[in-house]
């Protein structure tokens, strides 16, 4: 039961329920800093509701147990430290739309990590300029295409400069012309040392960044390997019948 | 015929002398504006406790312990129970018997400050809960404080809704201060009943009716405007 010295992320026994609903049954997972983590499997197997748990957004379990960089997760004093830490990038966005994207990029590091007004816009133009923004910064999010406010939401994510950043199907709400801008700003994000866990259905971007990829089902971590073991090679029947639905159609 | 013509235009006359006699209301002008500065005093003062009460009580009521969001919401649902009419009275002549005394000011802002602060308190209430739970997700995510989500996230997005619902309730708190004048109030209204009694003529209680129109009006007006801006959907 004892966490990897490597691991930055540690899941230990993770169970969730609603009410009578298992959602998650007792998952073990180490995630080592730096690495890029593909979470795949059907809907309702649990994929969202693991990452959502890793910065407690989701309440678990309490034999459960999770760290991140040592600390543990709960609630409690001590979870506003593991937020700073943890970035998350979700579904639908999520930005404040009664500001501009800058103050948008701004708001947490000023608040968190108490950065000055000066330091914190020049590091948001800088992020803005990195998913390609810039010049939208003083427009307001209901301005902005789909994939526009997603890359927005990366920056703000990245402007806590996080050790994780976790991202919750962060294409699926877009149109499908917009689904490969974010996958770029994605790709350039891993290989720079932030750690990543992705929930997807991007079968090939996931085959194409992951160190590796998890296979849910159920509730449960079906298999995990390297995107060639997962895609070309999966030892898990369950596995197999997932990816011959979602590849051939 | 003449004469019936003589009669229905004196009769006008009468009418007019008895309702709207300019001498009359001349006289009592300067008594009703007094009466004015003080329902303003007591309606100001008691909308300014009421918002930040209410504001005060809705925010506490999402982070408080369960024990004390009961409370609250036993506060909210008493105050918009009982009648502002039965309260001022309570606070005014029934609590001196247990040794708070409040003058006729203090009496009327109390009552009209628990009243507002309980129907603001709902108005916020909602306002937050109209807001996407993403909203919340998201800040959480990015580490802020609670304090911080409400003040930076939540609430400048909450007051835009809320601001008509905000309104109708200032415009209740200012027509409810004309109940001031049973607790010895100097209020337009009493100003006005006072002017009646001593002029004999009603014209100052249509004067009085009249200001308060003048001070409520454009203020419904406002409400019917943003509801309308609202319903559309704009920003």
């Amino acid at each position: 039961m004892e966490t990897q010295a490597s691991s930055l992320i540690s899941v230990r026994g993770l169970t969730k329920a609603y009410g009578n609903f298992t959602v998650l049954h007792g998952i073990d997972l180490d995630i080592a800093e730096g690495e890029v983590v593909c979470v795949i499997g059907p809907s309702g197997s649990g994929k969202s509701t693991l990452i959502r748990c890793i910065n407690h957004l989701e309440a678990f379990a309490e034999e459960s147990r999770i760290t991140v960089d040592g600390i543990r997760v709960q609630p409690g004093p001590a979870l506003a430290k593991v937020r700073a830490e943890v970035g998350m990038v979700f579904q639908s966005f999520n930005l404040f739309p009664h500001m501009s994207v800058l103050k948008n990029v701004m708001l947490a590091p000023m608040r968190v990590r108490k950065s000055t007004v000066p330091e914190a816009e020049r590091k948001a133009r800088e992020l803005l300029a990195r998913v390609g923004i810039s010049e939208q910064a003083e427009k307001f999010p209901g301005q902005l295409s789909g994939g526009q406010q997603q890359r927005v939401a990366i920056a703000r994510a990245l402007a806590m400069e996080p050790r994780v950043l976790l991202f919750d199907e962060p294409t699926s709400a877009l149109d499908p012309e917009m689904v490969g801008e974010v996958l770029d700003v994605m790709r350039k994000l891993a290989g720079t040392g932030v750690t990543m866990v992705i929930v997807t259905h991007e079968m090939g971007f996931a085959r194409q960044v992951a160190d590796r990829v998890i296979f849910m089902d159920g509730g449960r971590l079906v298999e995990i390997g390297t995107p060639a073991e997962i895609f070309d090679t999966p030892r898990e029947e369950r596995t197999r019948g997932f990816l011959r639905a979602v590849l051939n159609h | 015929m003449l004469r019936r013509a003589a009669k229905g235009a004196s009769n006008g006359m009468n009418l007019i002398n008895t309702f709207f006699n300019v001498p009359v209301l001349v006289d009592s002008l300067p008594q009703l504006l007094w009466g004015l500065v003080v329902t303003l005093q007591i309606g100001v003062t008691s909308i300014l406790v009421g918002l930040a009460g209410g504001l005060f009580l809705a925010v506490s009521r999402l982070y408080a312990p369960a024990f004390a969001r009961l409370l609250i919401r036993g506060y909210v649902d008493i105050f918009r129970s009982i009648p502002l009419l039965v309260l001022l009275i309570v606070v005014y002549y029934a609590l001196p018997f247990v040794g708070i005394r409040l003058s006729p000011f203090m009496s009327a802002v109390t009552a009209l400050s628990l009243v507002s602060a309980a129907y603001t308190a709902e108005i916020f209430r909602a306002g937050i809960e109209a807001i996407p739970h993403g909203q919340f997700e998201a800040s959480a995510a990015l580490g802020l404080s609670n304090r911080h989500t409400m003040i930076d996230v939540i609430l400048p997005q909450a007051i835009r809704i809320v601001i008509p619902p905000l309104t109708n309730n200032c415009i209740n708190v200012m027509k409810d201060t004309a109940l001031a004048s049973v607790v010895a109030m100097p209020d337009l209204l009493k100003q006005a009943t006072q002017a009646q009694a001593l002029s004999a003529n009603p014209t100052p209680l249509i004067g009085a009716a009249l200001i308060y129109i003048a001070l409520l009006w454009p203020m419904v007006a406002v409400v019917a405007r943003l509801e309308k801006h609202f319903s559309r959907g704009s920003r």
